[in-house]
C-alpha cells in the first residue's frame, strides 16, 4: 500500500463536496471538497505500489481540464489510469450538478 | 484435488457437560449430537446445553462437532422448551457448553437451509434472554463461526477457560489458509499483528468481548476443585447478568473493549447524534 | 398503455440502492463517507480503507414512516463484515430499537450483499455479526425487519442468518443466499460434494427462485429498482411469524429427509413449498 501527495494550483473556490465511486477491485473512490487554502491538493492511498509517475500524469492530464481548489482524498484499488480519469471526470461533473 | 482433512473432534464438550450435569444428557428425542441436562449452579437449578461429536451421525457431513440442522434445530427447540417451562416461574439459567468446530459445510446442509437452522437457534437463545434467563456461554473447546453464532454468542456473559484448544474465529485455521492462499504460520503471524485475526482465547479476551477468562483449570481432566471454581464463575456470571441489561450492551463497556473495540463504540456513539435530523 | 424502463437494482453501488428503496427526497445519509470512520485493521495489512467501510446507513420514509436502509456495498471487500461495517448495522438497529421501544416507528431494511465475516477482521466481525443478529430479534417484536438480497455477490456467511431472521425476505432470481460459500464448500467437501464451478447446480440449490419456492425465502422479484420498492413497502404490511420459530415444522420435515437419498431440488420445492413456514 502506498501514499502519494500532489498539489495543483487553482483559481477557482469548490463550493461543495461530492463523492463518487467504491474501493472495488479494478475501482476506486474520491472524496472532493472544498480546499483550505488556494491551491487544489490530492491524497492518493492505493493498493499498487511504485507507479507515482502514472498518477502524476493522470492528475495533470485531469488539471489540465480542471479548475477548483479541491481537496481530493482517493481510496484506489488497483485501477487504470483510464478508470481513474473517469472517476475524476464524474466527481467534476457532480460538482457542476 | 484431495479433500480438507476433517477437524480433529474434540472430547472435551462432553467431559464438561458429564461434570456439570452429572448426566451424558441424551435428549429422548433429539440426536445424540446434542445434549441437554439439568443441573445445579451453586443454588440454582440450570439448564446446560452442549452439542458433541457422533461418529454415526445420519448426516455424514456432521460427524465431528460441528453444528448441523439438527443439530441446530434442536438446540432451537431445547431452548425454547426450558421458555415454556418457566413461563409462570422464575427464569432459569441456560449454560451454553461451547465446543464447535464449525457449522457443518455440506450440499445437503445448504440446500435444506442450514442458514435457517442456525439463525432459529441464535434466535432461541435471543429470545430466552430478552425473557430474561440469564445465558452463559462456556467455552471449552472450539466456538467457531456458524456454531459459535448459533451456539453460544447470544449469550449475557462469555466465559471461557484460558487452555490450549479453546479458540474463537471465523473460520478453520485451516479453511483460511485455503481460502486465503496463505501458510499456517503466515495466518498465525498475522494473528499476532492483527489482535482480532488470532484463533486463541487469550487475545480473544483483549477484545473485551469475554466476561471472563478462567485460568488455572485443567480443561481435558478437571479434578473436583477444577469444577468448584468453574461453577463458582458460573454462579458468578448468572448474578452479574441478572443484574444486568437483557441486551449485549455489556460486550462494549469493559476496559478491554473500550480498547479494542474503540471503533464499534464511536460508530454508535455518532450514529447516536446524527440519528434524529438537526 | 405506459411504458416504464426497468432499472436494475442489482447494478446499483450501495448508495443508490438505499436512495432507491427510501421516498424520493428523504434520503438522509449517516456516518457517510466524509466522516472518514474507516477500518483500524485494514491498513496494516495493506488493504485500501474504503471511507465507508462497505455500508451505507440511510434515514428517510418508507410510504411516509420514518425508516432506516442499511446497504452493504458488494463491491467492497465483497461485502464482508468488519468492525465498523458491522457497527453501523448493529448500533443503526439498536437505535432503532430504542425508537421503537420509546413508540416513535421505524422501518428498517437490510440491503445484503455480503459473503459474511471479513476474515482480516475475524473476530471483530463475527461479534458484530452476532449484535446484529440480536438487535434483529429484539426489533422484529415491534416492527417488521426486510431484507432484501439481490446479487451478484449474495448473502452467505454468519450474514446469511440475518437474512433468516427476518420478518420477510425479498430476494431475485439471481440472488443467492446459503450458509457456506460454494467454494468453501468445494474446498472443505471435495468437488464431489459440490462444484463451485457448475453455476446451475449452485442456483439449482441456493438461489432466490428456489429459496421462494422451498419456503426459505418470502418474494421473488424482478431485478427493478421499483418493483422491489414496492416490495418492500408491501412488505412492512405483514405480520406472519418468522421462520426462525416454525422449529417443530423443519425438525419434522428434516425427520422425513433421508441424507443418503436426499431429494432432488427440484423434489425439494414439492415437498417443502406446499407447507409455507409462516
Amino acid at each position: 500500500m502506498e501514499q502519494l501527495k500532489f498539489s495543483y494550483p487553482a483559481r477557482s473556490p469548490v463550493a461543495r463536496r461530492v463523492h463518487v465511486g467504491v474501493v472495488g477491485s479494478g475501482d476506486l473512490e474520491i472524496l472532493l471538497e472544498p480546499s483550505a487554502d488556494q491551491q487544489a491538493h490530492v491524497t492518493v492511498t492505493t493498493s499498487v505500489a511504485g507507479f507515482a509517475v502514472v498518477w502524476r500524469h493522470v492528475l495533470d492530464r485531469f488539471f489540465s481540464r480542471f479548475d477548483g481548489a479541491a481537496a481530493i482524498e482517493i481510496n484506489d484499488a488497483g485501477a487504470t489510469p483510464g478508470v481513474v480519469l473517469l472517476r475524476l471526470e464524474q466527481a467534476a461533473e457532480a460538482l457542476r450538478e | 484435488m484431495s479433500t480438507a482433512a476433517p477437524p480433529l473432534p474434540s472430547g472435551r464438550g462432553l467431559c464438561w457437560f458429564q461434570a456439570l450435569s452429572g448426566a451424558p444428557g441424551l435428549l429422548p428425542d433429539g440426536p445424540r449430537t446434542v445434549r441437554g441436562a439439568d443441573a445445579r449452579v451453586g443454588t440454582e437449578a440450570v439448564r446446560v446445553l452442549a452439542v458433541v461429536p457422533d461418529a454415526g451421525n445420519r448426516f455424514r457431513r456432521v460427524r465431528h462437532g460441528e453444528v448441523g440442522l439438527e443439530e441446530a434445530w434442536t438446540l432451537a427447540r431445547e431452548v425454547r422448551r426450558v421458555m415454556a417451562a418457566d413461563r409462570e416461574q422464575r427464569a432459569r439459567p441456560i449454560i451454553a457448553l461451547v465446543d464447535v468446530s464449525s457449522q457443518a459445510y455440506g450440499r445437503c446442509e445448504e440446500m435444506l437451509g442450514e442458514h435457517l437452522a442456525c439463525a432459529a437457534a441464535a434466535d432461541a437463545y435471543a429470545s430466552a434472554r430478552l425473557a430474561g434467563h440469564p445465558v452463559i456461554a462456556l467455552l471449552v473447546g472450539g466456538a467457531m463461526s456458524g456454531a459459535f453464532l448459533a451456539h453460544g454468542y447470544q449469550a449475557n456473559r462469555i466465559l471461557a477457560l484460558d487452555a490450549p484448544g479453546v479458540l474463537v474465529h471465523a473460520m478453520s485455521k485451516e479453511a483460511a489458509a485455503r481460502v486465503t492462499r496463505r501458510s499456517l504460520e503466515a495466518l498465525e503471524e498475522l494473528g499476532e499483528r492483527v489482535v482480532p485475526m488470532a484463533y486463541d482465547v487469550r487475545s480473544f479476551a483483549r477484545l473485551g468481548l469475554l466476561h471472563k477468562l478462567i485460568t488455572g483449570v485443567d480443561a481435558d481432566a478437571p479434578a473436583a476443585a477444577d469444577l468448584e471454581r468453574v461453577r463458582a464463575e458460573l454462579a458468578a456470571a448468572i448474578a452479574d447478568a441478572r443484574a444486568g441489561a437483557r441486551d449485549l450492551s455489556s460486550r462494549l463497556s469493559s476496559p478491554t473493549a473500550r480498547s479494542f473495540r474503540a471503533a464499534s463504540v464511536a460508530v454508535r456513539a455518532r450514529l447516536a447524534e446524527e440519528w434524529d435530523a438537526s | 398503455m405506459s411504458f416504464r424502463t426497468r432499472q436494475s437494482f442489482i447494478e446499483l453501488a450501495a448508495r443508490a440502492r438505499a436512495r432507491a428503496l427510501l421516498d424520493a427526497g428523504t434520503f438522509r445519509e449517516l456516518l457517510g463517507p466524509f466522516e472518514r470512520l474507516k477500518s483500524p485493521w485494514l491498513a496494516l495489512q495493506g488493504i485500501v480503507p474504503q471511507a465507508d467501510d462497505g455500508v451505507v446507513v440511510a434515514r428517510g420514509r418508507i410510504d411516509g414512516a420514518g425508516a432506516v436502509v442499511l446497504a452493504i456495498e458488494g463491491a467492497y471487500q465483497g461485502g464482508s463484515i468488519g468492525e465498523v461495517s458491522g457497527a453501523k448495522i448493529a448500533g443503526a438497529l439498536e437505535l432503532a430499537l430504542r425508537d421503537c421501544e420509546r413508540g416513535v416507528r421505524v422501518r428498517p431494511v437490510l440491503v445484503l450483499e455480503t459473503g459474511g465475516v471479513r476474515l482480516q477482521e475475524a473476530n471483530l466481525g463475527l461479534a458484530s455479526i452476532a449484535e446484529i443478529h440480536a438487535a434483529i430479534v429484539a426489533l422484529r417484536r415491534h416492527v417488521p425487519v426486510i431484507g432484501v438480497v439481490a446479487g451478484v455477490v449474495g448473502c452467505f456467511g454468519g450474514m446469511a442468518l440475518a437474512a433468516a431472521l427476518c420478518s420477510c425476505l425479498i430476494v431475485t432470481r439471481q440472488a443467492r443466499l446459503g450458509m457456506n460459500g460454494p467454494e468453501v464448500i468445494e474446498q472443505e467437501a471435495g468437488i464431489a460434494e459440490l462444484d463451485s464451478g457448475d453455476g446451475q447446480e449452485i442456483w439449482s440449490l441456493m438461489g432466490g427462485e428456489q429459496r421462494v419456492a422451498t419456503g426459505l425465502a418470502d418474494v421473488l422479484v424482478e431485478d427493478d429498482c421499483t418493483s422491489i420498492a414496492a416490495a418492500v413497502r408491501r412488505a412492512f404490511a405483514g405480520g406472519a411469524p418468522p421462520r426462525s420459530e416454525a422449529i417443530e415444522l423443519f425438525r419434522a420435515r428434516l425427520a422425513a429427509i433421508d441424507p443418503q437419498q436426499p431429494p432432488t431440488p427440484a423434489e425439494l420445492r414439492a415437498l417443502w413449498g406446499r407447507e409455507v413456514a409462516r
